[in-house]
């Protein structure tokens, strides 16, 4: 009967930070490469634990705080010397000291508008559905519980293996998750 | 538990039990786990009855709010005529109503974002309650220049679009500059307030217990697992965020000064006012939080996650704070005084003497006076000492922003033009009606959203499991 469904991993289920962490890098260093954790908060070293190195967002961030600055005051410039020029008491134009504020608050702006829309898009949410709402007692990933899926997509998946290697890592259970 | 060999190496290598500036590392009172700790600030929002004075807090909030809409109603059919603004006071309760919350908004933010950079851990317990504080009182405060438009349906003029007309907004004015200071504040708060909830609103749908609920805080979620990944990914953007809202919290109030000092009116034309405004602003947005912050303790008995020492450290920070305003006072009148300048001696004068002078020594006595309380650690650590000063700050600040406004241009340059401002009943409906709007928001943001950052108490929960040997 249990081979009706299409596994989609296997889901060891621990009760602390430290153990899910430790167990990551165990599989880690056993040549299982495509696993994700989760967890009720975050914890350092956990994400290079299942082989993500490191994040993009910081670059989005940059790009669009560039972006934001460069365009407010590009729009500050051509409004006020080109398009619309006013000539008052004789002052200069292009007088740059009062494009400050609005060009420093358009790079806030959009580096956190881009930086938001980054986080969401990399995270490829919103995404009601992931197989990993199936494991048992998932809810508690938000919780108290430290989970750690092993993918079946990984070549090195075996499912008697992999299972009885998960259960050496000492997690309260070790359950079949299904796609 | 593991075998010995089975540990991970880096639990050897913890950080010591001592944390930055001298804070020791124990923060929650003993013996919370994650699933109290889980259970205790969602359970407000999910399970636990509300107290009676929720409801009572809530319907005066919401009786206030309706006077609001029924002085804005009445105003857009009227005109701002029916406030005491004339020539020369046409700058009257709107605007000084909008500096204050501005003001008010600011300790959000601080808490939020300058705390998290300097590894504050405390503020973990309050910056939720904050940061929607924040929204609220900025939402408040964006209200009033519109109002003071005249004309709101075309405020839209402020902003650069394609219009027919070929025209642009004035950049050169500090008018202009605000309105992209406040919106772009609102908006990057509400990101910075949307990140920060968003693993939080995965706690709540995964624990509701009604199909209604599960649904809407499901759709708010997003789908957030926890994985490990997107934890990566947002804790990078939840603190670029913060480094981004340093600078713009001392950025918008500075602004918002410049309304002022950019303008030739004496009273108004002070290099001092970008530092003092921001100081100010801090002053009064940590006296709103604990005038929010102690009652809601006491009502949802929050006592074990936000100890007594929190409220102490607000309260040095407000004494400290208080200083810097103190200072910014004397140095108007030193400056007044040194500048020679006939029209900024006699606006000083009459800011301390004139007819606003009982206003003026009120301020003093609100501001620099009754804060000095705060020395005394009985006061820090009594409730009701403390909600007593923070409610005096308050008022003070919001006198300050009255006495900057009101007293400096209803006696400019020429006597003939010289003008007393009496605010009408609109004008105080406007006021107290806003109040209106803020509690009322806030009352439904306690219903519905949890009070504290649940992920992060979590986190402390595990480090302090870990601190100890």
């Amino acid at each position: 009967m249990k081979q009706r469904y299409e596994l989609y991993g296997l889901m060891a289920e621990f009760t602390e930070a430290d153990e899910v962490l430790a167990a990551a890098q165990r599989c880690r260093e056993a040549g299982y490469r495509r696993m994700d954790a989760f967890t009720p908060f975050p914890i350092e070293g956990l994400a290079e634990a299942v082989g993500q190195s490191r994040t993009r967002v910081p670059l989005i961030v940059l790009l669009c705080g560039i972006i934001g600055g460069a365009g407010g005051y590009f729009m500050q410039w051509y409004a006020t010397v080109v398009d619309y020029p006013l000539n008052i008491g004789g002052r200069p134009f292009h007088s740059w000291p009062s494009y400050i504020p609005i060009t420093f608050e358009l790079t806030i702006l959009c580096a956190s508008i881009g930086g938001l829309i980054g986080m969401i898009l990399l995270n490829r949410l919103p995404q009601p559905y992931h197989p990993a709402f199936n494991a048992p007692d998932f809810n508690r990933a938000s919780q108290d519980r430290f989970f750690l899926c092993v993918e079946a997509a990984d070549p090195k998946f075996d499912l008697p293996a992999t299972k009885s290697f998960l259960l050496t890592l000492h997690p309260e259970r070790v359950s079949e998750v299904e796609k | 538990m593991p075998d010995e060999e089975l540990q991970p190496s880096h639990v050897t290598e913890r950080r010591p039990a001592v944390a930055l500036l001298g804070y020791p590392t124990q923060i929650l009172a003993p013996g919370q786990t994650y699933a109290s700790v889980t259970e205790e600030i969602s359970s407000i929002v999910l399970t636990r009855k509300h107290p009676r004075s929720w409801w009572f807090g809530f319907a005066i909030a919401f009786g206030l709010l309706m006077m609001f809409l029924f002085a804005v109603t009445v105003l857009l059919f009227r005109g701002v005529g029916i406030w005491g603004i004339n020539i020369p006071v046409a700058w009257g309760f709107a605007i000084v109503n909008f500096v204050w919350w501005v003001g008010i908004g600011h300790a959000g933010t601080f808490i939020s974002a300058i705390l998290l950079l300097l590894l504050q851990k405390w503020r973990t317990a309050i910056n939720r309650l904050t940061e929607a504080m924040t929204l609220f009182a900025v939402a408040c405060a964006g209200l009033f220049p519109l109002l003071h438009l005249g004309r709101p349906f075309v405020f839209f003029w402020l902003f650069p679009y394609p219009d027919t007309m070929d025209l642009w907004p004035q950049f050169r004015s500090p008018l202009v500059w605000d309105v992209f200071a406040v919106s772009t504040y609102f908006t990057v708060s509400l990101i910075f307030w949307y990140v920060g909830l968003l693993p939080d609103l995965a706690t709540l749908r995964d624990r509701a217990t009604t199909r209604p609920k599960q649904w809407i805080y499901g759709m708010l979620a997003l789908g957030w697992r926890g994985s490990a990944v997107h934890w990566q990914r947002h804790q990078s953007l939840y603190l670029l965020l913060a480094g981004l809202a340093t600078p713009l919290v001392l950025s918008v109030h500075s602004v918002v000064s410049f309304d002022f000092a950019v303008a030739m009116v004496p009273g108004w034309h002070s290099t001092i006012f970008p530092p003092y405004f921001v100081a100010g602003a801090i002053y009064s947005g940590f006296a709103m939080v604990l005038n929010i912050l102690i009652p809601i303790r006491k009502l949802y008995g929050l006592e074990g996650l936000i100890p007594m020492r929190y409220l102490n450290n607000m309260a040095n920070v407000m004494l400290a704070t208080g200083w810097m305003v103190t200072y910014g006072y004397i140095m108007e009148a030193f400056m007044a005084w040194y500048s020679g300048d006939v029209f900024e001696r006699s606006m000083m004068w009459n800011r301390a003497f004139g007819p606003y002078g009982w206003v003026f020594w009120m301020l003093i006595l609100f501001n620099c006076v009754i804060p000095q309380l705060l020395w005394s650690r009985r006061v820090r650590t009594n409730l009701v000492g403390l909600f007593c000063v923070a409610l005096f700050i308050n008022v003070g600040m919001w006198i300050e922003r009255f006495v900057i406004v009101i007293s400096s241009l209803s006696r400019d340059f020429t006597p003939s033009a010289w003008h007393i401002f009496i605010p009408t009943k609109w004008d105080l409906m406007t006021l107290f009606g806003s109040m209106g709007l803020f509690f009322t928001l806030l009352f439904l943001f306690i219903r519905f959203l949890p009070l504290m950052s649940i992920s992060e108490v979590r986190k402390l929960v595990s480090e302090e499991k870990e601190a100890k040997p």
